[in-house]
């Protein structure tokens, strides 16, 4: 499995990559978490009605799910073996791809003042 | 798999599931201080995985319209979540700040073995102290701890 050459090298540069972007992302994430004045429904949506922030979250979805996968790639190709390991790896696949677009839906909607 | 295998590919007869140097077995390494940070950071990662997705529950939620927001603030602020969500909290500070030893040593620095020591007590310090802050004097997460 996985014998294209350059791709465990590609793997572990983007996870670093992942991994300095997610410093300041995650850093953003839960300051502006932690000092919004409550988490009602009209306080979430207004703070993710601001293109900016609306911007960040999404750059943060997208390093934290990549990172994410690549993660539990690792994990899975330490620890599982055999057919079960490409079982996993294409669930893990599935559900992070499934995630980002209930993310970018999310943020669109949000974004664009829809569930106001 | 032929005989060009790398080193750390051909001592097993075993299927190689990735062209990379796989983690070491564990046990036939005596417990030790640096092993357990190790072992944290990987679970501390898989457990920041499931609350990415938590995560995008909550914004999908609120996306959604106010009923399905309630219905996911009523599940986000049961005792269960409310655990959870003060355990993310650890295992983000504590990925965090071994993210960044490790960022560290990807860059060249702090292998001698005395520095690797003192990093790991440093980086526990920091993302204990981090959590502490953050649980004491916030108001979200003094909902979380439970705190008046």
């Amino acid at each position: 499995m996985s014998a294209r050459p350059g791709a465990a090298s590609r793997h572990w540069r983007y996870q670093r990559l992942t991994s300095i972007a997610l410093i300041p992302l995650g850093l953003w994430f839960l300051v502006a978490l932690l000092r919004q004045p409550s988490l009602e429904h009209a306080v979430v949506t207004g703070w993710f009605g601001k293109p900016l922030q609306a911007l960040l979250a999404t750059l943060l979805g997208a390093a934290l799910l990549w990172h994410s996968m690549q993660g539990i790639q690792v994990v899975l190709e330490d620890y599982v073996r055999g057919k079960l390991l490409g079982l996993l790896l294409v669930l893990a696949r599935i559900a992070h791809l499934a995630a980002a677009l209930a993310l970018g839906y999310a943020i669109w909607v949000l974004a664009s003042g829809g569930a106001a | 798999m032929g005989s060009t295998d790398p080193f750390w590919q051909n001592s097993l007869a075993m299927p190689y599931p990735a062209d990379r140097p796989l983690s070491p077995h564990l046990q036939v390494y005596r417990p030790m201080y640096t092993i357990v940070l190790s072992i944290l950071h990987r679970a501390s990662g898989l457990y920041l995985s499931v609350c990415g997705f938590l995560f995008v529950g909550w914004l999908f939620a609120a996306a959604l319209g106010p009923d399905a927001y309630a219905c996911a603030a009523a599940f986000f602020s049961s005792l269960a979540l409310r655990i959870v969500l003060a355990l993310a909290l650890a295992a983000f500070w504590y990925h965090l700040f071994a993210g960044v030893r490790h960022l560290a040593w990807d860059a060249g620095y702090g292998f001698e073995k005395r520095t690797a020591r003192l990093s790991g007590r440093l980086m526990v310090a920091c993302a204990a102290a981090a959590l502490a802050l953050t649980l004491v004097f916030t108001p979200a997460g003094r909902f979380v701890a439970g705190l008046p």
